[in-house]
């Protein structure tokens, strides 16, 4: 279990941290409680992002839960995807 | 058939009649400025008489400043050209030549040259300078909104303030004086219409800008009090993320520009529980089309069997039809192909299905991609990836994406295998790739590039697009 939660927040990062790159975006230092408004990427990027999880992670917890609420923080967002891949 | 001009008159004459013109504003991130300090004022440093009986390009960098130009110059000049401030430039010798613009407004403070042959350059300011405007122009102004091509050209869609304000005829908003906004730009379609429902409702506006993130807008709208805010749904997505969503307490909230699906629907219902709720249809050229204020996803189909005075729609092999007093005129430099048919009706190109008593948008027709109220046409990404030399052709298509509604991706067949030599196609990609963010706008670069050994091609020699 534990080995599966460092799994999908190290694959989320990792993401953040290859688009941030090819979208030449500056992030900022990436901790649970960083707004994500305010990483540095814009909706272009996240959507990229989510893409990206859903092939690499083959969840989509946007799209499968309609009661999710939007992720405001990083810590959000991973919880999501940690949720979803349980 | 063609309805009166709004009141007969100008824009300044219609806003003027709305009454209480020092207690109305238009808030930019950086300035403001109430509708009664132009009375005895001018954002065009005097220069206004310059402008009447020309062919405009508004191309200012400013929101505030292309609003106050727009408002003085309605009925003054021949044609007003909206620049939209992510116009490449190099598509503004054929957008000056098209209109035949023979003067621009500009906000630059630095002087600077207008495009090729366009010797006229005014400067709009906000601070106002004391003035007598004669603004009771003669022209029945051709406001000229630009909007995305197959040819990476834009098209140039003629609209009057007629047809631009023909949704908000009886509309006006009754109770307090409202404070409008908008996520969008006002140089845009969607935009100019909650622009023009300010100015001509009574109300005031707070202004977005592209500097600014959206927490700030988020706070700036807020702190004005705005009571009715437009965006599309990936605009939402974006404020519903942000911690600064509930600093506005909006009495009505506005959809429009791409499908509303029914989870922003909800969200928005969670996150504004006091707030009327309406996602709206309209295109550049088609118009304000309907409103659906029911809080679900599509509309219900006696909307196109209870025909109103204004709209009329129906659906042919499976678009959206609309035939009504607020499409556009024509398109400007390429006369030859009408936005409307025969009859009168616009083909949308929004594709429809049926559900029980409702008709829901599946997707666009001809492929045309939409991510986050941006259009995408396929042709134009494909045909600078099949520019690459290793390439044999390319289809781009849509993925679905829950936050700007869908993303572009391509699938590639190259002239020769990329091997078993992994390599290559990575190297491949990343020179594709490259091509494309040199070449084409951020959102039409895709998100993906998946080579395949061969694409689907009807007897006609076409690709297969998979369309809604």
């Amino acid at each position: 279990m534990m080995a599966t939660t460092m799994s999908v927040r190290s694959t989320v990062t990792a993401r953040f941290e290859q688009v941030a790159r090819e979208q030449k975006k500056t992030l900022a230092p990436l901790s649970d409680d960083l707004v994500l408004l305010d990483s540095g990427l814009d909706s272009l990027c996240l959507a990229i992002i989510v893409a990206r999880l859903e092939d690499a992670l083959g969840v989509d917890p946007f799209s499968s839960g309609k009661d999710a609420e939007f992720p405001v923080t990083l810590g959000d967002f991973i919880r999501l995807y940690e949720d979803a891949a349980r | 058939m063609k309805m009166p001009h709004v009141d007969g008159g100008s824009l300044w004459s219609s806003l003027s009649a709305a009454g209480h013109l020092s207690e109305r504003a238009l808030w930019g991130a950086d300035a403001s400025v109430t509708l009664g300090d132009l009375v005895r004022g001018s954002s065009l440093s005097g220069r206004l008489e310059l402008l009447r009986g020309r062919s405009v390009l508004v191309a200012t960098r400013d929101q505030l400043t292309a609003a106050l130009a727009l408002i003085e110059l309605d009925a003054v000049a021949r044609r007003l050209v909206l620049c939209p401030p992510d116009l490449p430039a190099e598509h503004l010798p054929f957008v000056a030549a098209t209109a035949a613009v023979d003067a621009l407004v500009s906000d630059r403070t630095a002087p600077h040259a207008g495009p090729p042959g366009v010797g006229t350059v005014v400067t709009c300011t906000p601070r106002i300078a004391p003035a007598a405007p004669e603004r009771t122009g003669r022209y029945q102004t051709e406001w000229v909104l630009l909007t995305s091509g197959t040819t990476g050209r834009p098209k140039m869609v003629v609209h009057t303030l007629s047809s631009l304000s023909g949704a908000m005829r009886g509309a006006r908003p009754s109770g307090d004086p409202a404070v409008w906004s908008t996520f969008y730009d006002i140089r845009r379609y969607g935009g100019l219409q909650i622009f023009l429902r300010a100015l001509l409702g009574g109300g005031s506006m707070v202004l977005s800008s592209a500097d600014e993130s959206t927490r700030d807008f988020l706070i700036r709208a807020g702190g004005h009090g705005v009571t009715h805010i437009s965006g599309t749904p990936s605009h939402w997505r974006r404020a519903l993320m942000s911690p600064a969503a509930h600093r506005i307490a909006p009495r009505y909230v506005r959809l429009s520009g791409e499908i509303a699906d029914q989870a922003i629907l909800d969200h928005l219902r969670a996150c504004y529980p006091e707030a009327r709720i309406a996602h709206a249809f309209a295109s550049t050229e088609a118009g304000v089309a309907f409103d659906v204020g029911d809080g679900l996803a599509g509309f219900p189909a006696s909307l196109i069997e209870g025909q109103g005075a204004d709209v009329e729609m129906k659906v042919e092999d499976g678009s959206l039809r609309i035939r009504s007093t607020r499409t556009a005129a024509r398109y400007l430099g390429d006369e030859d192909r009408s936005i409307a048919d025969g009859d009168g009706f616009v083909d949308t190109g929004d594709m429809l299905e049926r559900r029980g008593d409702r008709y829901h948008f599946v997707g666009r027709r001809g492929g045309i991609i939409n991510v986050g109220g941006l259009k995408v046409h396929p042709e134009e990404v494909e045909a600078v990836i099949n520019a690459h030399p290793d390439v044999r052709m390319s289809l781009v298509r849509t993925r679905k994406n829950p936050i700007t509604g869908a993303l572009v991706v391509a699938d590639v067949v190259l002239k020769s295998e990329p091997g078993a030599a992994n390599g290559r196609a990575v190297t491949l990609e990343h020179e594709i790739m490259q091509r494309c963010r040199e070449a084409l706008s951020r959102h039409k670069v895709p998100a993906a590039i998946r080579f395949v050994s061969a694409l689907a091609v009807t007897p006609s020699g076409k690709l297969v697009r998979h369309d809604a």
